[in-house]
This record gives structure tokens, sequence and C-alpha cells, in this order.
């Protein structure tokens, strides 16, 4: 058995165990990784929009929009510098990148990149 | 002029072998292959299944002159050679919309593969392809909720979603069973599974399962902050206690169900699918029996027809085989089904063995579930052929890691997301495979455990039913 690890997650622990649904059980995404994410969104198509929300409540289906969706915004540094600006304004959330799919009316996809203070 | 009346035998291409008639898009079309006995003409033989699986009998009745048959009945349209294979051909038939019941897969299933399979004319008849004319299908209630509507109800975007069948299929007692359950999603799966033989035996009756399982989710949602659930398998023997089930599930706040759409059978399963959407729940399909009727290359019916039955009767996920896996499934005719699950318009591709265009209009789509002997050596090439819209479910592969439950989902849930990051970044991920995994390893310990244990298995037979294509 002393081959075997546990498995370190539990409910009092929230900074070990709590997730955020996609690439929150990989590292945090590196600048470059961030950039080919976004990339990957503006070539689908999608529309990028950010979203925040305090760490203690994210299982809401609503977190705060910022500002609102960048429609019809193709360039990645102006969507990293959106990113930015509220991580800067909220620096102990959770901060969201989504791309909407017009066409599916659902998020095609959604992904943490700044990831707030767990309490 | 009305016609006369003369008793006995036609033969069959008198009435039913019309390849002059253009297609209505109100008709059913059907796409049989047909291996005739020896010596039985080939209109002879297609017209004959026309007329036995719509309107016709072996003989003239007189009650055949009291309506209009020639607009009653189905007709062959068509004949066509089989690729590679001289001992059958392809039959085209078209039905008018009138023969069928709306909103009933059971009353064209009826039709469609009923009697004429025994027809003594034929050695073997396989049902390849139904195109259902959109106004039937606009007939027909379809999935419960839906990909999208069940990617919110889950908060899961941008992924395939990944389950985990618990293990042992049979013999664990309720709260073990839970705590498997517990495990496997506290460390990171989205759903786990009943198997499809867990009922409700004396080891196990349903409701200390549904009780024990839902705790598992409860906490495990706690643990986690994400939305988690498990199949509760509802088949049962009557429709009666099937729904007593159901409505419990939906008592005691569990987000999904489930049902053998075969075994259990179509009434049930159309009952309870829209059962669902009336009450807000997920349903996932299995397809225990679907070997039985559509492996056989020459005999039975094509998994793409049991799909678009399952479509048309409701469910919301549905097993598509893993092409990687331990049971069968050629790619290109597993890539022709997904489709047919998800999309909402599938041209014709021959390649691909779709015979037909299927026009679903709005009808929400299924999410194809591939489950069966994977684990995360197969992530790259499941992703790569899956895509986003499908469920990954690794049974020994979560279970069967050296460290328990939740090790063995962390570490498909560390690939997964690998595989996406890659994938998004514009990697050719089934190419890079091992590379992903193995700098995705260098983080996690589960996921290099897992990477070093199943590293040698393989599943590399040859499959048994293939596409048609000439192999001379």
């Amino acid at each position: 058995m002393s081959d075997v690890q546990d498995y370190k997650s539990s409910l009092s622990d929230a900074a070990a165990s709590r997730k955020y649904e996609t690439f929150s059980y990989l590292p945090a995404l590196s600048k470059d990784s961030t950039r080919a994410q976004i990339q990957y969104i503006v070539d689908k198509g999608w529309n990028p929009g950010i979203e925040h929300t305090e760490p203690a409540n994210a299982v809401s289906n609503y977190w705060y929009m910022w500002k609102l969706p960048l429609f019809g915004e193709t360039d990645v540094d102006a969507i990293l510098a959106e990113l930015e600006a509220c991580h800067k304004a909220h620096p102990n959330n959770h901060v969201r990148l989504m791309g909407f799919d017009n066409f599916a009316q659902s998020a095609g996809t959604a992904m943490v990149i700044y990831r707030g203070t767990s309490v | 002029m009305a016609k006369t009346y003369s008793a006995g035998v036609k033969e069959y291409r008198e009435t039913y072998w019309t390849p002059e008639y253009s297609v209505k898009e109100t008709d059913l079309l059907a796409c049989f292959k047909i291996t005739p006995q020896d010596g039985v003409p080939r209109e002879e033989v297609a017209a004959a299944v026309a007329a036995e699986s719509s309107t016709g009998t072996w003989t003239t009745v007189w009650t055949d002159l009291l309506t209009d048959l020639d607009y009653y009945k189905g007709r062959c349209y068509a004949i066509e050679d089989v690729p590679g294979d001289d001992t059958c051909f392809y039959a085209f038939v078209a039905y008018p919309i009138d023969l069928f019941e709306e909103g009933s897969v059971v009353n064209v299933l009826t039709s469609l593969v009923g009697n004429v399979f025994g027809f003594k004319a034929l050695r073997a008849l396989r049902l390849e392809d139904i195109r259902f004319p959109i106004a039937y299908v606009m007939t027909c209630n379809g999935p419960p909720q839906g990909i999208q509507v069940e990617r919110d109800l889950l908060n899961k975007y941008g992924r395939p979603l990944l389950g985990c069948t618990i293990k042992p299929k049979l013999g664990l007692s309720a709260k073990n069973y839970g705590r498997a359950c517990y495990e496997g999603l506290r460390g990171g799966l989205d759903f786990t599974k009943d198997d499809e033989n867990v009922n409700s035996q004396p080891f196990m009756r349903w409701r200390h399962r549904f009780d024990f399982v839902m705790e598992a989710i409860l906490k495990a949602e706690a643990e986690t902050g994400e939305r988690k659930g498990h199949y509760l398998n509802v088949t049962a023997p009557t429709s009666d206690e099937m729904m007593k089930r159901a409505e419990y599930a939906k008592e005691i706040g569990a987000p999904i169900i489930m049902h053998d759409y075969l075994t259990g059978g179509l009434s049930a399963n159309t009952q309870l699918a829209q059962w669902c959407q009336d009450n807000g729940m997920l349903l996932h399909i299995h397809r225990a029996m679907h070997a039985v009727l559509d492996r056989n290359p020459h005999h039975g019916i094509h998994f793409r027809v049991l799909t678009k039955v399952l479509r048309l009767s409701g469910g919301d996920h549905l097993h598509s085989g893993t092409v990687v896996g331990k049971l069968e499934g050629d790619r290109d005719a597993t890539l022709g089904w997904i489709d047919i699950m998800r999309d909402s318009y599938i041209k014709e591709d021959r390649s691909r063995g779709i015979f037909f265009d299927q026009d679903w209009g709005a009808m929400p789509g299924v999410i194809p579930v591939a489950s069966g002997g994977i684990h995360v050596w197969h992530m790259p090439a499941l992703v790569a052929i899956f895509g986003d819209d499908s469920c990954l479910q690794f049974g020994g592969g979560t279970l069967g890691h050296p460290w328990g439950n939740a090790a063995g989902a962390a570490a498909n849930r560390v690939a997964v997301e690998a595989c996406v990051e890659a994938r998004n970044s514009g990697v050719e991920i089934e190419k890079e495979g091992k590379d992903i995994l193995t700098k995705a390893a260098a983080h996690s310990p589960e996921l290099k455990i897992a990477m070093e244990t199943w590293k040698e298995i393989k599943f590399e037979f040859d499959t048994v039913d293939k596409i048609d294509v000439a192999h001379k």
C-alpha cells in the first residue's frame, strides 16, 4: 500500500478541491497558451465574452458580465487586454473567457483564465 | 375505368417494381440489402420486399379493390449492385407517409422489419438505411433536452463529457456502489453510470441504489464545485415500474436517468423520453441487443437505422461504439452515425454508409457515448474522432487505476483537458498524442501511473461489418 497515493480533496480544503470546469485540472494557462485559446475562439467564429465571480459563488449559472460580450472582436490582443482589465478590477475573482456560438445558442467553450482566491 | 377482380397469384413485380417512379418529398425511403435465393430474379424479389413491407400479401384478395392500392403501396424504384459482393444487391423502396402512424417509430419498424424478414424467397435481408421525411420527423418528440440544453444544465462547455461505468457489473451492495460513484465523481468525472444489467436485483434494489448514489453526487458536487450526475437505470419489467423509478429519481433531484431502448422496447422508450422532456430530466440510452440486430453484414438492421430510430423515439445520449476500444466499430461508418446523432442535416455519403440525405429540422441532437475497453492512451484518438459533443466513458480505465477511482478519474480528466487544449492550439493530437499525454503527466502523478498501467493494452481485431466497397 505504500505505493498508493492518497487523493487530496475534501469539503474543508477549497483551494485543493474546488474546480471550475474546462482546463481547471491543468496548470493555469500561460500567456502564450491563453493567446492560442483566444485565437481558437476567433477562428471558430464565436463571440468572445468575459465573466467573473467570487469563487464562493462560482456554482451560479450567472457570473458577472464584464461589460458586454465582445461581439465581432477578432483582435487577440484586444481580447487579452479586456481579460487583464477585468482581472485588475477584480483581483480575487475567477475570470473566465467565453466563446458564444450564436448558431448553437450556447457557449462553444468557457475557460477560467485568472483563478481567484478560493475560500 | 374500374378494375375487375381475378383471383390468383400475380408476380410481385407487376405491381411493386416501378423504376419510372420519382420519389416524393414526403415519402419514407428505405434501402435494403437483399440476398435472394438462387434463381429468383432481382426485380421480383425486390418487389416482394416492397410488397411484404407495405400493402401486399402472397395472393390477390378481393378487398384490394375497395381501396386505391396504387396510392398506398410501397414500391421498389431502384436496384443497385453492392460493391464487392455479388451475392446481394441494394433495393430502394419508397413508402407513402400515410402508411405510418404519426410519432410512432414502433409502427415504422413493424412494417419495414416485420414479416418481410422471414420471407422464403430471401436468404438474407438487411435494412441499411431509412430516409425519414421531415414531415414525419416533425411528428416525433425526439430527444428530451438535446445537446445544448444538457451543456447549459450541467455547465460544461468546450470539451467532451467524461463518464465511467461502475464495475463489477453486478453484485455490489447499494452502499458500496455509491462509494464507487462518489470516488469517481470527486476525482473529476461528470457522470458515473449504472451498467445496463443493473436494474433491481436482490443484492441491490433500485431504491437503495438511487438513495446512496444521490448522496454520492451531492457530496462530490459540494467538494469539487462542479455539477455531476449518475445515469440511474430505470429499465424495468413493466413500463409502470419504469415510470415509478423515473418519478423517484426526479423526486430526489437526480439530473439524468437511463434506459435500454431495445430490450426495454420502443414504446416504453418513447413514453419515458416524453416524460423526461416534461420533467426537465436528461435521458441516457443504452443499446443492449444492438449487435444481435446490426452486426451481420447481410442480415438484420444497420446501426445507422437504430440511431435514427432512437433520435425520433427520444434520448439525450446514445452509445455509438469507440472505434478504438474493445467493441466492434468501423471508423468511417461510426463517423457516419455520429453525424446522424448530432447534426441537423446529413448528406448522402456512401463512403460513410449513408444512403440518403436526412433532414432533422429543429429536432435536437443526441450525444454519442464512446464506451467499452478504452483507457487513457486512447484519449487523443477519441477527442479527434468524437470532438466536444460526446461523452467518453472509461469503466475499467477509471476503476482499474492502481490508486483507485478518484485517481483514475483525475487521470482521465487531465488527459481529456490536455488533448482539448492542444487541439484548440492547432496541434494534430492523434499524431502528437504521446507527447501531449507525457507533458500533461509531468504535473499529474495520477495520469503518469495510469499511462504506465495501460501502456500495452490494444484491441486490434479486424472489423466484421465493414462499409461495402469493392474488395476485388
